[in-house]
């Protein structure tokens, strides 16, 4: 019984580990896009992308068919969703003209090509509010360098 | 049209380079992900016998106790008059 629980626990650990070798690459680019680090230097993304994986394994043997990329990924986003609060100013990278609910919206959507309706299931939110928090990032994104500073009228977060 | 040419180029934005996943996050999740699964089913298992706990409980009680037995009337209507 116990030699049989330590093989299977021996299993989980292998396939967990050879999903995160296919994984963890572009989790990590997700996560760096939405903390808005440089790529080279991002604890933010990291720690996110550990605790991210680590509930993803924790439900492992409950995946039931569902696919652990979705389920790493749905973690990270209610997590960043959940996190991010705190700290929404850009950091630099690529989307930090954008606050954190419209970075989650356009790196879930353009980034990795998740559909409207289960973007709108992910974040709790509306598909048309989905649909016009894209369309006006994409506008902030493309209108060329503005000048910082220019948060949007949704993310009126109380600063901490 | 200039819409899907907008979206295209923050696609392109987005599709930077990834940066390098440090070694350690796999077996740190392993280690965290192992306990916190541990955790979880032993809550599970916990709940578990508190609800079959609580059924023997209600089980036995209503076997000894029979609540929907009616007692037996204590007052009598006053017998008079016969």
């Amino acid at each position: 019984m116990r030699q049989r629980q330590a093989r299977q626990q021996a299993r989980r650990a292998r396939e967990f580990e050879s999903f995160v070798a296919g994984a963890a690459g572009r989790l990590l680019h997700a996560a760096t896009l939405l903390t808005t680090e440089p790529p080279d230097a991002n604890p933010r993304a990291r720690r996110l992308l550990t605790a991210a994986l680590t509930r993803t394994y924790a439900h492992w043997d409950r995946l039931r068919g569902e696919d652990p990329y979705d389920r790493a990924r749905q973690e990270l986003a209610a997590r960043f969703a959940r996190t991010a609060w705190r700290a929404h100013r850009g950091r630099g990278g690529v989307l930090s003209a954008l606050g954190p609910r419209e970075r989650l919206v356009v790196v879930l959507r353009l980034g990795e090509g998740v559909a409207e309706e289960q973007t709108a299931a992910l974040l709790g939110l509306p598909v048309e509010r989905v649909r016009s928090i894209c369309a006006r990032s994409v506008a902030t994104l493309t209108s060329g360098p503005r000048t910082s500073g220019g948060a949007s009228p949704t993310m009126t977060v109380a600063p901490s | 049209m200039t819409r899907e040419r907008k979206e295209d180029r923050v696609r392109r934005l987005l599709d930077g380079p990834w940066p390098a996943v440090p070694p350690e996050v796999c077996a740190e999740a392993l280690r965290r992900g192992a306990r916190q699964g541990r955790r979880r089913a032993l809550a599970r298992r916990l709940l578990w016998l508190v609800v079959c706990a609580g059924l023997v409980v209600f089980v036995v009680w209503a076997a000894v106790e029979q609540p929907w037995v009616l007692p037996p009337a204590e007052t009598t209507p006053p017998l008079d008059g016969w």
